[in-house]
């Protein structure tokens, strides 16, 4: 097993090897993060003062849909995908995923999908200006004519996260070293498994739902227009049918990152494990019957609003469980604080702020004041930013070595850690006050009360993303220059994936490991 | 592993998965939407009102007295005129009652309207009957021409004790781009 990598540059066209594949969606979700960073940017300039200084309405529109869609679908997805393609085999023993040509054509349709969502940006009308959820009849009677492209690019995204879960799911299943059973399976290729699951579930409504807008837009069809018939609340009852599930597609692999740190630095085996196991299940279950918590101002009886509310709130127990198992976990460990651990314990106290908002717009008589303002928006990115962007860094930072057998600059690690925290937290936490004192979400003007915090948030923002280009930085020179890494890298670290060399050969586990 | 469908594992499993995505890619558009109206139909929500009605029971409840409000507007760019003739009646469980919509076209273009019906409390929508009404079809107006749109409707002996009040809204949306010239012509209201 002598042969590979290819030379040139058809390697990367052709390649079926999980670990160019895997490094290619890290490097695709890292441009698309910059890009979707650029675009909040635009936004958060735009709201330093209020009035009118930088943009047009409609072009501010733009940018919020356009962020919301490159960094759910063009960055925590992929990455999360390029993290799964690259760990999970090593993890489980497997020589590859169980499905490499499908692999390829999984990545390759992506750039396809945001070069032609991004080409919307230059089209006449501008590119889609009805935020990420794309309301009907926003997008549809209203929608600018490049919603068509829209359309079509949530087509091939789909495609391409249904063909990773599919295959993600063929390798567990199918491809785990001898002795490996699923209890023994490290938790991030559990959480892995349950999100490819719920991928299968929900990414099909996605595109059932795009496709009745297409429909509904090019032929005819009234299935979210009330004058035929339709009713533009279906619209909402589909979407977030696939919504929230979706957000949980961002969080679960999160936390299987998290539960992997978090022992090797404590030097403590994770506490709970086969607990975690069930929670995340838990969660995933609970994903499915949930999804009205999104809509309780569209006009629901009082037993939907109570059924949601309840079944929302069922959900903190299992994320409960977990933050509890994670805190028992560091509880008397011999910790040391090395960057990707700082990342991780960021997550656990970030991610718990984010949860505990949740709860309060899941009390259905509380979310009529909170619905549609700063609040709601503060809240996902207290569980997105902390929750799947500080998970990946922590997961980079982690298995960057072994990656590319060089070890990062943990001064620059530190550095990029606290301007992040820092960062994120200006941006983000004044959002809850300015949202509670009824500032609406998705507008480029605001009333002058709000205008100390928006200046505070935007500030942050600029802090945050700057910190981001000290993230691009080391990881550029760790690959080019940096110090060569032990092949266990950290502190007898667990799992089957530091049994190997550091870089990780091209072809590894070509015979399976024996698992005890 | 060098199996051939149907014995490799890896084929047959990804097979079920793909059978799967089909599966939810129908639910999403072909069973959702007809559920959630069968939904809406059972329990009243989203304040749809029901097709024409036979009369079954024609007993007057007149212990009771129900206060019945009409609402009309037009949709975002609809110009036609349009209003329920009176605000408001008082009517009787069980008892047949009539009011006339007034529409017109002001406009120097042929149009088609289709009138959406919407009601609260959403409880009153599966008892609130209409026996006829120019909400179940469109309605077409010859540029400048008006007419009288008749409904007549009854509202259930079963009503619950607690419901006094029904605001029945009535939103009328231009459609005069899903018929042609021809079909325009023969739906076409001859005037006052």
């Amino acid at each position: 097993m002598a042969h590979g990598p290819a030379k040139g540059f058809t390697r990367w066209l052709y390649t079926t090897n999980h670990k160019d594949i895997g490094s290619m969606y890290l490097w695709f979700s890292f441009a698309m993060f910059f890009l979707g960073g650029m675009f909040a940017l635009v936004i958060r300039a735009e709201l330093f003062q209020p009035g009118l200084q930088i943009v047009e309405p409609n072009f501010f529109n733009q940018m919020t849909t356009m962020h919301g869609l490159v960094m759910v679908f063009g960055a925590v997805m992929p990455a999360f995908v390029g993290l799964a393609n690259w760990m999970v085999p090593l993890m489980i023993g497997a020589p590859d995923m169980a499905l490499p040509r499908m692999n390829n054509w999984s990545f390759w349709i992506l750039p396809f999908a945001f070069a032609m969502l991004s080409s919307t940006l230059f089209m006449q009308g501008g590119a889609p200006n009805f935020g990420w959820t794309f309301y009907a009849p926003l997008s549809t009677t209203y929608a600018p004519p490049s919603v068509t492209f829209f359309i079509f690019a949530i087509h091939i995204m789909g495609a391409s996260s249904i063909m990773g879960a599919i295959n993600i799911i063929a390798t567990i299943l199918n491809m785990r070293a001898p002795g490996m059973t699923l209890m023994k399976m490290p938790l991030f290729v559990w959480t892995w498994l349950i999100t490819a699951f719920l991928l299968i579930a929900v990414m099909p409504v996605l595109a059932g739902v795009v496709t009745m807008m297409l429909m509904d837009i090019h032929f005819g069809t009234s299935f979210f227009d009330a004058a035929g018939g339709g009713d533009p609340v279906l619209f909402q009852h589909v979407f977030w049918f696939f919504g929230h599930p979706e957000v949980y597609i961002m969080i679960l692999p999160a936390f299987g990152i998290v539960s992997a740190i978090i022992p090797t630095f404590a030097r403590k085996p994770l506490f709970g494990y086969a607990s975690m196991v069930y929670a995340t299940a838990a969660i995933a279950i609970l994903s499915f019957v949930v999804w009205a918590h999104h809509m309780f101002t569209v006009g629901m009886p009082i037993a939907g609003e109570l059924f949601f509310m309840w079944a929302t709130m069922l959900i903190s127990v299992p994320t409960g469980v977990k933050v509890f198992n994670w805190v028992a976990t560091m509880f008397k460990g011999s910790m040391t604080f090395e960057t990707p651990m700082l990342f991780s314990i960021a997550f656990v106290i970030l991610f718990t702020i984010g949860g505990f908002s949740g709860l309060m717009l899941a009390i259905a008589p509380a979310d009529f004041q909170y619905h549609d303002t700063y609040f709601v928006v503060a809240h996902f990115h207290y569980v997105l930013v902390p929750g799947a962007i500080f998970s990946i860094t922590a997961g980079v930072y982690y298995w960057l070595p072994k990656w590319c057998g060089n070890m990062y600059n943990e001064t620059m690690g530190k550095i990029h850690f606290w301007l992040a925290f820092i960062g994120l937290n200006v941006t983000f936490f004044p959002m809850h006050f300015s949202g509670l004192a009824g500032m609406p979400r998705r507008i480029p003007d605001y009333n002058l009360m709000f205008a100390d915090w928006n200046m505070i948030s935007s500030v942050g923002a600029f802090l945050f993303g700057a910190a981001q280009v000290v993230f691009l930085y080391n990881v550029i020179a760790t690959i080019v220059s940096g110090k060569k890494a032990t092949d266990e890298v950290w502190d007898n670290p667990e799992g089957l994936e530091w049994t190997v060399a550091s870089p990780a050969p091209y072809h590894t586990f070509a015979e399976p490991p024996e698992v005890k | 592993m060098n199996l051939s469908w149907p014995n490799n594992p890896i084929t047959a499993l990804s097979v079920k998965l793909g059978l799967t995505v089909c599966g939810m890619f129908v639910f999403a558009i072909w069973i959702m939407p007809p559920l959630y109206d069968a939904f809406c139909d059972i329990t009243g929500l989203n304040g749809k009102t029901g097709d024409k009605y036979e009369v079954v029971d024609t007993a007057v409840d007149t212990s009771r007295v129900i206060n019945v409000q009409f609402v009309a507007t037009n949709n975002e760019g609809m110009p036609w005129k349009f209003g329920p003739e009176i605000k408001q009646m008082s009517v009787h469980p069980g008892e047949q009652a009539m009011i006339n919509y007034l529409a017109s076209n002001p406009t120097g273009n042929d149009m088609v309207g289709q009138a959406i019906p919407s009601l609260v409390p959403y409880k009153a929508a599966n008892f609130f009957h209409k026996t006829e009404c120019f909400c179940f079809e469109q309605q077409a107006l010859l540029a400048g021409k008006d007419a009288i749109l008749p409904m007549m409707f009854i509202v259930d002996q079963d009503i619950p004790e607690h419901i006094k009040t029904i605001t029945l809204s009535y939103t009328l949306f231009d459609v005069t781009d899903r018929f042609s010239k021809d079909e325009l012509l023969s739906m076409a209201h001859d005037g006052l």
